[in-house]
């Protein structure tokens, strides 16, 4: 065997393979960085161009795209605060916070060396496993699937910031939206308000970019700076890499974590950085700095994020069955290149499994190097005034969320989880909580369905597993709760104060009629389809209610009141509109969007909005415009992705590509 | 730079120009030009596989060597994809859209959300398949002989949903007398698979390559015992032998061995239409409404050498299966028996579906 491994090694370096492994990783950043595109994207661009190829050279550009997306989606979720991918969503938490602080090139660097390490663990990882997970991965039925999913909530605790109720309710609430659409046990359609684009649910993109990034957006169009606040990206770089050696206990533990979590087909990438960052929370000693820029968040993210794609090909490659989105185009290539997945290929072309184990190494040091040669350039965008780089986000944000299903549906939803994502910033709910909640609901409940159809009681009991995760749990929430960071993980800090009410009263108040709602229109439905929703309700009016009545009873020292505006409004300079006065704006371009097409409207949006917001001149004007413009036709007419369209073009049949 | 982004501008701007090129009257010819192969699923699923594997022999046989590039439109479980295709592709013979069972199965049941109209396209191929039924050796079993075997004993089954392709299955068994309980909410048809592997569900199918790539290895190891495939339609639109597993019996003669007589009856023309447009039938390549006649000709002309390249041929059998494509003529015979179900059969299935399984067409 080791010499399989010493002799696959020599003919990936010395052949072309090299060239196209680091095609792949090139492709790999470039849909990494920008956030309308993630790995499963890109594998789907690469996917033609690996047909004909000498197999040894198509497995190595596939490795290497798939092994660096989560290297290069941390750019944009570090200088940006808009998640690269959704693997990375986690990193904007602290990383974020750093590059607002000056401190970009420290955290960037922090997360390519853990990326790295992490995405080598992962390699090694794989290498051992290969041959004997089979056993293990079938190990976990339904029952522990769910445990693991559940584990995942439990990280709500960490990340809750000062008020628990709060975190509970924001995670609910995103349990709640969710349930929206199929329910996996009856196909009844749940609160879809007779629109049948919801009967798929609200895509994930439009959840994360709506809750992460026009939040972000909003709040640096405000303060109408830069986005770092120190005139320079910091000399970090020597300092990022000191940082992960410091750290390398949670390098390593959250690798484990991506690994393991990665290996096991349906839980999904988009959880494995929360569970990473609610880990590295969980064990640190010193939880103060948590949301505010701790580089142990960034580096247990990324490490986390690289590994999972070790531990995501071995379902992969030994059941034939992904691990991710991104591992099912991979093995859709593997089929194509003559390949069949399975343990048969894996035991007798141990070539080939190990030409796959050696790319993902390669290429995740090749990425980190890659991105430490660019990110320099990189990081001086967060020393632009942001009205100059806000129109070009909010251009690839509406874009992004376009993609997830090519209806005017999806550019709606983004608006509408924005709106909720600006809400639950300002008052204080954790956004994380809400994501998590949303992206697990539907984990929890089919899992949930299937195992109380696929096994009883005493079964669950007889398996060993089952018991182990519970303790797991009952440990994670022990520790979760009883050394709870208080540091809120949203907005500024600082004291609690708030004098208008009103809003948050009105804010509770809408939640409130969520669930009514919800109780409503799930009345008829069969008790399969409706009990989780239901469950959820019964669970979350109570906390609702009680929010209310703290907001009433005006308790100031109660953590549960927090409304950053009146903060700003009474202490904080440097903010020179309202919240409204920028979501208006982007309503106005949805809008231009909506009459007259994408293209066109974005050109209009751009004029407009560098008139009236920059000290542009109409040259400058007319060159950001175009570039723009140009940059959505190349992307449109190379990537073969449809531009949304307008009521214009519904009306007329025009040339591409305003029609 | 500046000079750059003229040269890049302009280059797009000349692109544009010849896209936006009407479609040449007379002599069809695709040279420069890019063919949309529209899949309404996501990259990676079984469709977007089947489309990749046919590309390169499209770009090959079509007049000009055109770039085919497969477009993924995922989303409503193939339904929203399709919408969009029947709404807005140009008759060009510059788009065309690969379709399948779980689009097929909807439109028969007039799901509210279906917006197409299969007899508006064109069927220039289809592509049938088959499937595999297995079940757990713990049930006692050593083949398909001893299915009288499985007479009263429960098993569970794994779905992808009441309005699902896997439902077909369900009907399967249910007419073969099994007592199966049906377990909704799967991801695709490999959870199936891995729940079977886990021990969860009794009874499993897969079609025909996921069968033999990782069922086949199962069945060597004694852990799964095959019972029958579902079988192809002969000339007379009556089930055979699948010829990809000559060595197991098909549905029909295991209906033979459990019941003793031969299928008849409402149930069985029903099951055997949706059998029909979910396997037999079941990925479609259709051209939009209102293509001329001359692009369904070139169109015609080149999958039918697509289908005749010896290579195509060596390669398919291990892709596809042992399965004729069927193409001209044929293509238009099989799709038409696909999408026309009569009356009786269609209000039995949607009334099985309704009371049985909870089936609600009508969201409200």
């Amino acid at each position: 065997m080791l010499d399989v491994i010493a002799t696959t090694f020599v003919n990936l370096v010395t052949s072309a393979s090299l060239i196209y492994l680091l095609g792949g990783v090139l492709l790999g950043l470039v849909v990494g960085i920008l956030p309308a595109l993630g790995g499963t994207a890109g594998m789907a661009l690469l996917i033609p161009f690996v047909f004909g190829l000498e197999p040894n050279a198509a497995l190595a550009m596939m490795t290497g795209l798939l092994a660096v997306v989560a290297t290069g989606d941390t750019v944009t979720s570090i200088l940006m605060g808009i998640p690269g991918s959704a693997a990375s969503q986690a990193t904007i938490l602290d990383g974020f916070p750093l590059a607002k602080r000056g401190e970009a090139a420290r955290a960037l660097s922090a997360a390519y060396v853990a990326s790295a390490a992490g995405g080598v663990i992962g390699a090694m990882v794989l290498t051992a496993a290969i041959l004997v997970a089979r056993p293990i991965i079938l190990a976990f039925g339904t029952g522990e699937m769910l445990l693991l999913v559940l584990l995942g909530i439990s990280m709500v605790c960490v990340l809750s910031g000062s008020s628990l109720v709060k975190g509970l309710i924001a995670c609910a609430l995103g349990l709640l939206v969710g349930a929206v659409g199929a329910a996996p046990a009856t196909s009844e359609y749940r609160m879809i308000m007779g629109n049948f684009y919801l009967a798929d649910g609200v895509p994930l993109v439009a959840v994360a970019l709506g809750v992460f990034a026009l939040p972000e957006i909003i709040d640096l169009l405000r303060r109408d700076a830069a986005i770092s606040s120190a005139m320079s990206i910091g000399r970090g770089w020597l300092q990022g890499a000191i940082d992960c050696w410091i750290h390398k206990g949670v390098v390593l533990r959250t690798s484990a974590i991506g690994c393991l979590i990665g290996a096991l087909p349906g839980i999904g990438g988009s959880v494995v950085d929360w569970i990473a960052y609610g880990h590295t929370v969980q064990t640190a000693r010193d939880k103060s700095q948590f949301g505010k820029g701790d580089i142990r968040g960034v580096i247990g993210v990324e490490a986390s994020n690289n590994s999972v794609q070790g531990g995501a090909l071995v379902p992969t490659l030994i059941f034939g069955i992904p691990g991710s989105g991104s591992t099912a185009i991979f093995l859709a290539g593997l089929i194509l290149i003559g390949l069949q997945p399975g343990m048969a290929m894996v035991e007798q072309n141990l070539d080939v499994t190990y030409t796959i184990i050696w790319s993902l190494a390669i290429a995740n040091i090749l990425g980190a190097g890659f991105c430490f040669m660019i990110s320099g350039q990189m990081a001086k965008l967060t020393l632009v005034r942001y009205v100059y780089l806000a129109p070009y986000m909010l251009a690839i944000v509406f874009y992004a969320s376009f993609q997830s299903s090519g209806d005017w549906g999806d550019m709606v939803a983004l608006i509408a989880m924005g709106l909720i994502g600006c809400y639950l910033r300002r008052f204080g709910y954790s956004r994380p909580a809400f994501l998590i909640g949303f992206v697990l609901q539907n984990n929890i409940e089919t899992y949930l369905y299937q195992t109380m159809q696929f096994y009883t009681l005493g079964d669950l009991a007889r398996r060993p597993l089952i018991w182990i995760l519970f303790a797991v749990i009952v440990i994670s929430l022990y520790f979760g709760l009883k050394h709870r960071p208080k540091n809120q993980t949203e907005g500024v800090s600082g004291e609690l104060s708030a004098t208008t009410l009103w809003p948050q009263a009105i804010f509770l108040l809408l939640a409130l009629a969520a669930v009514v709602y919800c109780v409503y229109d799930v009345r008829k439905f069969y008790l399969l389809g409706s009990i989780f929703p239901l469950t959820v309700c019964a669970f979350l009016a109570p906390l609702l209610l009680y929010g209310l009545w703290r907001v009433l009873a005006r308790d100031l020292s109660d953590p549960i009141l927090f409304d950053s505006e009146s903060e700003w409004r009474l202490k904080e300079e440097g903010y020179v509109a309202s919240l409204g006065h920028y979501v208006l704006w982007i309503l106005g371009f949805v809008g231009l969007t909506y009459l007259v097409g994408f293209l066109i409207g974005i050109a209009l949006f751009f004029v407009l909005f560098l008139a009236v917001k920059s000290p542009a001149g109409w040259g400058g004007i007319a060159l950001m415009t175009g570039a723009v413009v140009a940059f959505f036709m190349a992307i449109s007419y190379f990537l073969v992705l449809d531009l949304p369209r307008g009521l214009l073009q519904n009306v007329y049949r025009l040339p591409w590509p305003i029609g | 730079m500046r000079r750059i982004w003229l040269v890049a501008l302009a280059t797009l701007l000349g692109s544009v120009m010849f896209r936006a090129a009407p479609a040449a009257a007379q002599a069809v010819d695709f040279k420069g030009k890019r063919i949309e192969f529209i899949i309404p699923f996501a990259a990676g699923g079984g469709s977007d596989v089947w489309a990749r594997f046919f590309q390169p022999y499209l770009e090959k046989y079509l007049p000009g060597n055109p770039t085919v590039l497969v477009k993924n439109q995922p989303g409503g479980t193939g339904i929203a994809g399709t919408n969009q295709f029947h709404l807005r592709a140009q008759p060009d013979g510059l788009t065309v859209l690969g379709t399948t069972g779980s689009v097929q199965l909807p439109y028969l049941l007039d799901d509210p959300r279906v917006k197409y109209e299969y007899k508006e396209w064109t069927s220039i191929m289809v592509s049938p398949t088959g499937g595999v039924s297995y079940v757990q050796p713990a049930l006692g079993l050593k083949s398909a002989d001893d299915i009288e075997k499985l007479k009263g004993q429960k098993m569970k089954y794994g779905s992808q949903g009441v309005s699902s392709l896997d439902m077909v299955a369900v009907l399967a068994y249910e007419l073969l007398g099994l007592d199966v309980q049906v377990v909704f909410g799967l991801k695709g048809r490999a959870d199936g698979r891995l729940a079977f592997e886990r021990g969860e569900v009794g009874i499993d199918y897969q079609t025909t390559s996921a069968y033999v790539k990782n069922v086949e290895p199962l069945v060597k190891a004694g852990k799964a015992v095959p019972l029958f495939a579902w079988g192809v339609l002969d000339e007379k639109g009556d089930v055979i032998r699948d010829p990809t597993f000559p060595n197991l019996p098909s549905y029909v003669e295991v209906y033979e061995k459990m019941h003793g007589k031969k299928p008849a009856g409402v149930e069985w023309e029903a099951y055997k239409s949706f059998f029909t447009a979910g396997f037999a039938a079941q990925k479609i390549i259709v051209l939009p409404k209102g293509t001329p006649a001359n692009i369904v000709a070139v169109w015609r002309e080149a999958i039918g050498r697509v289908v005749r390249d010896p290579e195509f041929i060596a390669r398919s059998k291990n892709e596809l299966g042992d399965y004729k494509q069927a193409v001209g003529p044929d293509a238009a015979t099989l799709t038409n028996v696909a999408i026309n179900v009569d009356p009786t059969s269609k209000a039995w299935i949607k009334n099985w579906l309704v009371t049985k399984y909870n089936y609600k067409p009508d969201a409200d």
